[in-house]
């Protein structure tokens, strides 16, 4: 059997144990329960959009029920079973309000774990930080998540918009002083905290390396004369703010029309099957993009044994989920940190003290994630994922180079 | 001619159904005593839908006019109540006749082309303005008022000392009195002269024309008095959520609204209240019959509603009730 579960527990261990050790010996002593905590059961809520239009995510809760099955089943965490209450919120705002209130209020539970979507987590945001509520590894990338200052019970996971901005401003800044950049961004909130993440990142280079920026509108049906726009201004780097749909469009057109710059796509857009095939993968060759887990369908990882292992589970827990979604393997790496933060949480399990573990965090090397990375939170800094690797796509895959950026350098 | 019935009976209360009404109001009102603040927001939510049910049945259920597109008239009134106590800080208890203003003449001003279209072409018409009013509500222009698609987040209204409640059990109680009052107004109105016309052009226009009903008017109207109704739930619910966006209004809120006037009861004023509790309770009992197909079990439920009461559960209530009265003059 390829499947170890053993190992992936004993290096979950040692992490733990890394993290103890860190952070002092006064968790461990006594038993203190809070809301949703007990000798036997720990009870975990969320909302997930298992109808309507985002229901594709819906398979991330789902692995989630499937991943803790398997911690259950193997006696789970410091001898309690973990109980996740996963509600239907359909992507809309106030099922999500209605939804969380039941969490908190009649299910009691002892924290919210990875509620989706950053409208629906927008609507729950004062509400769960008035009645201090653990409202952890949110699945969205907005920054607003990491503001422990004004909501000290919010910590999102993904790789926020800004810092990806960042880590590509920083390349630029190492790479290619004297770059010309044109950017083009969608018009909402995600685009301009991507745009926010170049221009910090830049600093006071900014006004002289940015020389054209183009907007669209979610609504638009073609990006076409945004690219040719940002071509007129003689711009040698591109850097492409945009939704799947836009991202294909705007490949092939930066391609067909001779521009040729250096051409950075952000995360979202950066799906070999959804994206770059449309745009064609020739038109493709010599993108950039930044990535921080590895990719389900990358043929580099085919042997790799973190990639087995998923596998191995994907196979004997969860036989309905897709082994080629990538979400699923998000999802996988998103269980593992909440599993992480309670096993930190010990026998104190008030909410109190699992948002202090969340916000304790100290180099989670999970294998999933490249080579090289790990995550971190202090009190005062709540973004999770601060790094990334930058890949080049070859014609046929993303190769990853250079070594692990994080915002911090 | 059961219509017509139905209307001249409904013309006074009888003092059975006067002791009725007063019960239930009482139970109403002890009701958020006895279950936890989450149960009274869901009742809350379930009044705010009441009141929308109401407006639209005012529409399709004595005025034949079918809206799908009643879920942008319940957003207007959310965003104008959101914008007005975001912006211009207004008191949370202003916004809602503000909302319902604004409802009416937006109805009203809708009504009036819409006019010329009937049943299915109508309600193609609303189902047109339910579709596009999350992109409205996201445009550019509007977007230091509206939020764009981050919405805005509205602060909740702190009960008064004196009441000594708690703020779902204070808001539970601001939607009652909303709900009482638009609920005497709807009757009023229903069953005087204005509620028959509205019946007799649904029946029968043209010989409601030929009697001397103004069809045009009292179809525009009525267009704008269901989109008044409709706002001011808008604007409750607005502020018992505390936050609105566009994602929160699409198309399927008008849909729910329309399944919860049939459901509820074509043409009648109670049925708004069973058809709230149908479109607020039964996702949830769906959702924890089964995850994977919380929508199909949902398909099943309303499969059943229709099969068992195919006038709604107040037709169904209705029948019933004769049924034991018969039962008792024999």
């Amino acid at each position: 059997m390829k499947f170890s579960p053993n190992r992936r527990h004993s290096l979950i261990a040692a992490a733990a144990a890394a993290a103890l050790g860190l952070i002092g010996t006064n968790a461990a002593a006594q038993k203190k329960y809070g809301p949703g905590a007990s000798d036997t059961e720990i009870k975990l809520g969320q909302t997930m959009p298992y109808s309507g239009p985002a229901s594709a995510y819906g398979t991330i809760g789902k692995l989630h029920a499937a991943y803790f099955k398997m911690i259950n089943d193997s006696g789970g965490i410091n001898g309690r079973k973990i109980n996740l209450i996963s509600l239907d919120d359909g992507y809309s705002p106030p099922k999500a309000v209605e939804q969380v209130r039941k969490l908190v209020e009649q299910d009691e539970v002892l924290a919210l774990f990875q509620t989706l979507g950053t409208p629906s987590n927008s609507a729950i945001h004062k509400y769960v930080n008035a009645k201090k509520v653990p409202h952890l590894l949110l699945a969205t990338g907005a920054t607003k998540w990491a503001d422990p200052k004004n909501y000290p019970w919010t910590l999102g996971f993904n790789l926020s918009y800004q810092a990806e901005g960042q880590i590509y401003a920083k390349y630029l800044l190492k790479n290619k002083p004297n770059a010309k950049i044109a950017i083009l961004y969608q018009n909402d909130d995600y685009g301009k905290d991507v745009l926010k993440g170049v221009r910090d990142g830049l600093g006071a280079a900014a006004a002289k390396m940015i020389v054209a920026e183009a907007t669209y509108e979610v609504s638009d049906p073609t990006v076409d004369s945004q690219i040719v726009t940002l071509q007129g201004s003689k711009a040698d780097t591109f850097i492409n703010i945009t939704t799947p749909k836009f991202g294909a469009q705007a490949v092939r057109k930066a391609y067909d029309s001779g521009w040729k710059p250096l051409h950075i796509i952000n995360n979202v857009s950066a799906s070999v099957g959804s994206v770059l095939t449309p745009a064609g993968l020739d038109k493709s060759v010599g993108l950039l993009t930044l990535q921080y887990y590895k990719d389900p369908n990358d043929p580099q990882w085919k042997d790799d044994p973190a990639m087995l292992e998923w596998r191995a589970f994907m196979g004997r827990y969860y036989r309905e989920g897709d082994p080629k979604d990538a979400a699923n393997l998000y999802a996988y790496l998103t269980a593992q940190t909440m599993v992480q933060i309670l096993k930190q949480a010990g026998n104190d399990l008030t909410r109190e003290n699992v948002m202090k573990q969340a916000a304790n965090i100290k180099n989670l090397k999970l294998p999933l994630l490249l080579p090289g990375m790990g995550l971190n939170t202090t009190p005062t800094d709540f973004f999770l994922v601060k790094q990334g690797q930058l890949a080049k796509f070859t014609g046929s895959q993303w190769e990853l180079f250079g070594e692990v950026l994080s915002t911090s350098d | 001619m059961t219509n017509n019935k139905d209307v001249i009976r409904r013309n006074a209360l009888s003092r059975g159904q006067l002791i009725g009404l007063a019960a239930l109001l009482a139970v109403a009102c002890v009701l958020p005593f006895v279950v936890s603040n989450y149960r009274v927001f869901q009742l809350t939510l379930t009044l705010v839908y009441a009141i929308a049910l109401l407006g639209l049945n005012m529409l399709t259920g004595y005025n034949g006019q079918i809206s799908l597109g009643h879920g942008a008239f319940y957003a207007i009134g959310a965003y104008v109540a959101a914008i007005l106590m975001d912006k211009f800080g207004v008191p949370y208890w202003l916004t809602i006749p503000a909302a319902g203003a604004v409802c009416l003449a937006a109805g009203f001003l809708f009504g009036l082309p819409a006019l010329r279209l009937e049943g299915l072409y109508l309600a193609l018409a609303t189902f047109a303005l339910g579709v596009a009013m999350p992109q409205i509500l996201k445009y550019k222009g509007f977007e230091h008022w509206t939020g764009g698609v981050m919405g805005i987040v509205i602060v909740k209204p702190e009960p008064p000392e004196w009441s000594g409640l708690s703020q779902d059990r204070w808001l539970y109680f601001v939607v009652l009195v909303c709900l009482v009052a638009m609920f005497v107004i709807g009757w009023n109105l229903l069953r005087g002269r204005i509620g028959r016309a509205m019946v007799a052009i649904r029946d029968q226009p043209i010989a409601a024309q030929a009697m001397g009903v103004n069809t045009a008017m009292v179809k525009s109207l009525t267009f704008g008095v269901s989109a008044m109704y409709t706002g001011i739930a808008g604007a409750l619910g607005a502020i018992v959520i505390q936050f609105v966006a566009p994602d929160s209004f699409n198309v399927f809120l008008s849909i729910t609204l329309i399944v919860g006037v049939v459901v509820g009861g074509l043409a009648s004023i109670s049925g708004a209240i069973y058809g709230a509790l149908f479109i607020q309770f039964i996702p949830n009992v769906a959702d924890e019959i089964s995850k994977a197909a919380p929508w199909a079990i949902y398909g099943v439920f309303l499969l059943l509603f229709m099969y068992l009461m195919p006038t709604g559960v107040a037709g169904f209530i209705r029948i019933v009730g004769g049924r034991l009265r018969q039962r008792r003059m024999r």
